[in-house]
């Protein structure tokens, strides 16, 4: 899948989690902006990696601050 | 200069305004006299422990104390020395002996404390290119293990198996794997599906740790842990373990049947670069630990208060983290933390000590009131117990 197409589906499925509604661009920042805990991050995490059959390490997480960095993540992972 | 500790600021806060509101304050209790494994005398009140996971109540078993004094005349205060120097006396052989025993297992390794034993396991076994699949509720001392260690750390969904499985499976082939679990998880006092998850560990070629901290001594027919109870300690490479619960003490260990265990000893750290164990200590601890392996009729009776507490709690209207008691741990869950640290107080002020455990070392941000019993703690302190709750949580107007 390439970025514009990953782009898309992460757009899908960070909805649910994106509960206040903030307009969400690639610049937005997961703790700053969405405000997201611990467990959302998490639960987030974990839709992702079913939808797309990938690992995203913690330690990989820990490079990953925005929405555009977690596309990119994303993007290469699928490898 | 840019103060370090401005990143504390919201903490500090949050703390000064809980104290501000004139709560005794939760996190510097102190214990000005220890009357036995359920009593003692803190802030000016003889007060019933509840919160002190001294489940076997050895602490002021004779046997014990006088194995320590003994230790303290013949082998001095303290050894000064690693264990790979100075540091290993004939009571830190004893008491890897005694574990080796209590487990049926090949090796035993003596750490100085139970968070050393998973730091310098995890962080040393799991290296550069291998996988670390754990529950996202294990302890801080599996975390930090995790972050002092080069491999790539995996978290799934609290008892999860299919989370677990489904990570497992998507590591890149000839990847090193340890699967890290909990026997009981200490927050809510629930245990883990550990046959099961184990299975499917074991399926997919990953090596497994288990930490019983909160199980030893207590559950399973030989107070093995969860893995013993569940049959299948036999598949569990590495047991973790604590001397600062049942066995009364402080310090840790790890038990495997590994070949190539022995070799630990020489390239994990947090074992290399600490002090040993004070001889008292550790005699103490060997004391205890054989002792342990007796303990059919406490661990029963430590069952009933279980039962019993969970029961009452329920009954007089609490929330409590499991439906069945399924440890000697036993949560009752509060409404938010203002009202979670009034009733710690409530209760204090009945004479009754609990743990106020809060975010971020509780699961899904919640307070909770966390109550570990004690096998010495009697059927009518346990009627007491229920009554004090009932009273407190009345007065804060939580029941």
């Amino acid at each position: 899948m390439d970025r514009a197409a990953t782009a898309e589906k992460i757009a899908e499925l960070i909805e649910p989690f994106n509960k206040k509604g903030v307009a969400i661009t690639e610049a937005t920042t997961f703790a700053g902006d969405l405000e997201w805990d611990s467990l959302t991050v998490m639960d987030f995490v974990a839709a992702i990696e079913d939808d797309f059959d990938i690992i995203i390490s913690m330690n990989q997480q820990a490079e990953i601050e925005n929405y555009g960095q977690l596309i990119d993540a994303v993007t290469k992972l699928q490898g | 200069m840019t103060d370090l500790f401005n990143k504390f600021d919201p903490l500090i806060e949050q703390r000064r305004a809980l104290l501000a509101g004139g709560v005794e304050d939760p996190f510097n209790l102190v214990m000005e006299r220890v009357i036995s494994p359920t009593v003692a005398v803190c802030n000016g009140r003889e007060t019933i422990l509840l919160g002190t996971y001294n489940y076997m109540g050895m602490t002021f078993d004779p046997d014990v104390i006088a194995a320590g004094k003994e230790a303290l005349d013949d082998y001095g205060s303290g050894t000064t020395g690693s264990r790979v120097l100075n540091g290993t006396y004939a009571g830190h052989k004893a008491c890897e002996e005694a574990l080796k025993e209590f487990y049926g297992m090949d090796h035993a390794m003596v750490f100085s404390t139970g968070y050393q034993a998973n730091l310098g396991i995890i962080s040393t076994m799991a290296g550069k290119g291998d996988y670390i699949v754990l529950d996202i509720d294990s302890h801080a001392s599996i975390w930090d293990g995790c972050k002092m260690g080069d491999a790539e750390v995996v978290p799934f969904k609290h008892n999860d198996i299919v989370a677990m499985e489904k990570r497992l499976k998507r590591i890149p082939e000839g990847a090193g794997k340890l699967v890290v679990l909990e026997g009981v998880y200490s927050m809510l006092g629930d245990i883990a599906p550990l046959k099961e998850m184990i299975r499917v560990a074991k399926e997919n070629g990953a090596m497994v740790l288990v930490d019983e901290a909160h199980s030893m001594g207590f559950i399973g027919p030989n107070g093995r842990g969860v893995a013993e109870d569940q049959g299948c300690l036999e598949d569990v490479d590495f047991v973790i373990g604590t001397f600062s619960k049942s066995v009364g003490t402080v310090g840790g260990f790890c038990v495997s049947n590994h070949p190539k265990f022995e070799i630990l000893r020489l390239v994990c750290r947090p074992y290399v670069f600490t002090a040993s164990l004070p001889p008292s200590v550790v005699h103490t601890a060997a004391t205890s630990i054989r002792k342990l392996m007796h303990g059919a009729n406490k661990r029963a009776h430590l069952w009933e208060n279980s039962k019993t507490l969970h029961k009452g709690l329920r009954d007089k209207g609490f929330t409590l983290g499991t439906d069945e008691p399924q440890s000697a741990i036993i949560a009752v869950i509060m409404p938010d933390l203002e009202r979670g640290a009034a009733m710690w107080e409530a209760l204090l002020k009945e004479g009754l000590y609990v743990n106020l455990a809060r975010p971020p070392a509780t699961p899904a941000g919640m307070t909770l009131l966390r109550c570990s019993l004690c096998a010495e703690h009697s059927a009518d302190q346990v009627q007491t117990i229920i009554g004090m709750f009932e009273r407190a949580g009345k007065a804060v107007g939580i029941i």
